[in-house]
């Protein structure tokens, strides 16, 4: 440390005792602090300010964000590389640049959440904001941020890509993407999101939300399918239980009411009942 | 003002925490001494809210700490100097404390002077830290709200002896100033340097509890026959007096009495002495020992310190 340490330490404090002098407030008073203005609770924008600022403050972080972009470039090109002529529409760029969004986005979710604990910033984090469910309201805000972002990002560079795709082609640009299936596309991402967010939230550690994530998006829609081509009973329930499966309705098409009503049937055991068990375990846990 | 009112923590079977109350005041130094495990770090967790107590309650400036409107404001609080996002660096750590705390970017600055850490120092990232840097940053994030209130956990970890020096000059001046500071340790000659009043744990009970001044007092005093005289007498006379006894190891003896009571019974006893003189820090390091040693068995006895 002596070699780190560039003043002598002995005259440190000197040079630091205006800065540490605490306020002239010893009584136990409270009525006394009323009236002082920084003591008064952080405004809900003030945390959702902080928390993303954390979302991109790390290397972790900037890169899962930056990849977005970077992947979106990249499936573009790709399309443009190698799809055939007749296929240089817009719904082929959009679906190339989803796919691999609709991976990052939850796991950016999840590990807003869990790197409090796996990191143990959370220490600090919840000794300096005690109200957790207000730190993570704003990490929730953050999180349907960064997606709808990205996903107008993804708009963005898959129009650039229709344009540019047809024009190599010597095609008219086909604009087969309606605002509506565009809609239904981001609120897909986004309760994917929520998925990757709730899981964080209930488990609070990286490696475990993000595996189970992906058994939750990927294993679980696969033993539903087959158990649904097996069993008719399965069959029957399949769009009102399997969370998964009435997502699908949102890749069409602007979902009809029967197919919301299947979304919020399915949401309610798959997000709903185990995001409000997550959140008051969270609240009431241990951070050590 | 720091107030621990019964604080209790259970897992299971297990009682972590005891029925733990003592206060920390204003303008003095609180060391929270105790060997590993016997509880200090998960008292230190209740007092922030960061553990649910079983029971009991702590107050912190005159209110739960979960009822603080802006916590960073009032308490200070460094729990462990190595819960902090590895990837960050040391100044973005300290630019989203002050964030939070609502306070200028500037603050952050002013305090990474203030802890010593250069620039190049502050722009590395907290995987790269040592662990005394890392203390300087924890103590730096605890400073960053001019609080009132200094909770810390082990704080003189991993720092070298001029860091350690500089830290005891830091809380120091902040007591000095009207702040009430409470620090952990489960080494004495790291606090008693530093502490006003110590409050000592031992498998999740208080042990022992005072200023230091007092606590040096109950220490006891070295007593020492001239050479060939009866030692044994001394210890017969002592011990008939009720008073505890020790033999170190050069010879002399501690008795748990203040100097005068021990010169009365040596007199009295017949027995010339060469030496007699209060135990002071020797003999508080000795108590602490024998109180550790004490609370590892099932049935702790503080006859010791009660006397």
């Amino acid at each position: 440390m002596s070699t780190t340490v560039p003043t002598d330490p002995g005259t440190a404090p000197a040079r630091a005792g205006a800065p540490t002098a605490p306020p002239a407030l010893a009584r136990s008073d409270r009525s006394d602090r009323s009236a002082r203005a920084d003591l008064r609770r952080p405004s809900f924008g003030r945390l959702v300010a902080v928390e993303a600022r954390k979302t991109f403050d790390t290397r972790a972080g900037l890169w899962l964000c930056a990849s977005i972009v970077l992947l979106a470039l990249v499936a573009t090109a790709a399309v443009i590389a190698f799809a055939p002529q007749e296929d240089l529409d817009y719904g082929q760029f959009a679906g190339a640049i989803g796919t691999p969004m609709a991976i990052i986005l939850p796991v950016l979710a999840i590990l807003s959440v869990t790197s409090e604990w796996s990191q143990r910033s959370g220490l600090t984090t919840f000794t300096m904001v005690p109200q957790r469910g207000r730190v993570i309201g704003a990490k929730a805000t953050v999180a349907a941020l960064v997606g709808v972002v990205s996903m107008l990002v993804a708009l963005g560079v898959g129009a650039v890509g229709t344009v540019v795709g047809s024009a190599i082609a010597g095609i008219d640009p086909v604009w087969d993407v309606t605002v509506a299936q565009f809609a239904a596309i981001v609120i897909a991402n986004l309760l994917g999101m929520a998925v990757g967010f709730m899981l964080g939230v209930l488990l609070r550690s990286s490696p475990a939300a993000i595996v189970a994530y992906f058994v939750y998006s990927f294993v679980l829609s696969t033993l539903s399918y087959t158990l649904a081509s097996l069993q008719q009973w399965w069959a029957d329930l399949q769009p009102w239980l399997d969370f998964n499966y009435a997502q699908t309705a949102l890749f069409q098409d602007w979902p009809t009411g029967e197919q919301w009503a299947h979304l919020a049937t399915a949401s309610v055991p798959w997000l709903v009942l185990p995001l409000a068990v997550g959140l008051l375990l969270l609240r009431r846990s241990e951070v050590k | 003002m720091i107030d621990v009112n019964g604080l209790t923590k259970t897992y299971g079977a297990h009682r972590a925490v005891d029925n733990v109350s003592f206060t920390a005041r204003p303008g003095r130094v609180t060391g929270f001494l105790g060997p590993n495990g016997a509880g200090k770090s998960t008292t230190m967790r209740m007092m922030v809210g960061l553990t649910p107590p079983s029971s009991g309650t702590a107050r912190v400036c005159g209110a739960a700490y979960a009822d603080l409107p802006n916590p960073p404001r009032e308490v200070g609080v460094l729990l462990d100097a190595s819960a902090q996002h590895a990837g960050r660096t040391g100044r973005e750590i300290l630019t989203i404390a002050a964030m939070t705390a609502g306070l200028p970017r500037s603050r952050a600055t002013a305090m990474l002077d203030l802890v010593s850490l250069t620039e190049e120092e502050a722009d590395r990232r907290v995987r790269n830290y040592s662990l005394g840097m890392r203390q300087r940053l924890g103590i730096a994030v605890a400073l960053v709200g001019e609080p009132e209130v200094l909770v810390l956990d082990e704080p003189a970890n991993g720092l070298d002896p001029a860091g350690i020096r500089w830290m005891r000059d830091l809380l120091r001046g902040f007591a000095a100033a009207g702040g009430t500071v409470l620090l952990s340790s489960h080494l004495l000659h790291e606090i008693e340097v530093i502490a006003d009043d110590l409050v000592v744990i031992g498998r999740g009970r208080i042990v022992a509890e005072g200023t230091k001044a007092s606590l040096l007092e109950r220490a006891g005093t070295v007593v020492a026959p001239v050479e060939g005289a009866d030692a044994a007498a001394l210890v017969r006379a002592c011990t008939a007096a009720g008073l505890g006894v020790t033999r170190q190891g050069d010879g002399s003896l501690r008795v748990e009495a203040e100097a005068p009571v021990v010169g009365r019974l040596a007199h009295q006893a017949d027995v010339p002495l060469a030496q007699l003189q209060p135990a002071g820090g020797t003999g508080l390091e000795e108590m602490f020992l024998q109180l550790t040693a004490d609370t590892q068995r099932e049935t702790p006895t503080t006859e010791g310190i009660a006397a």
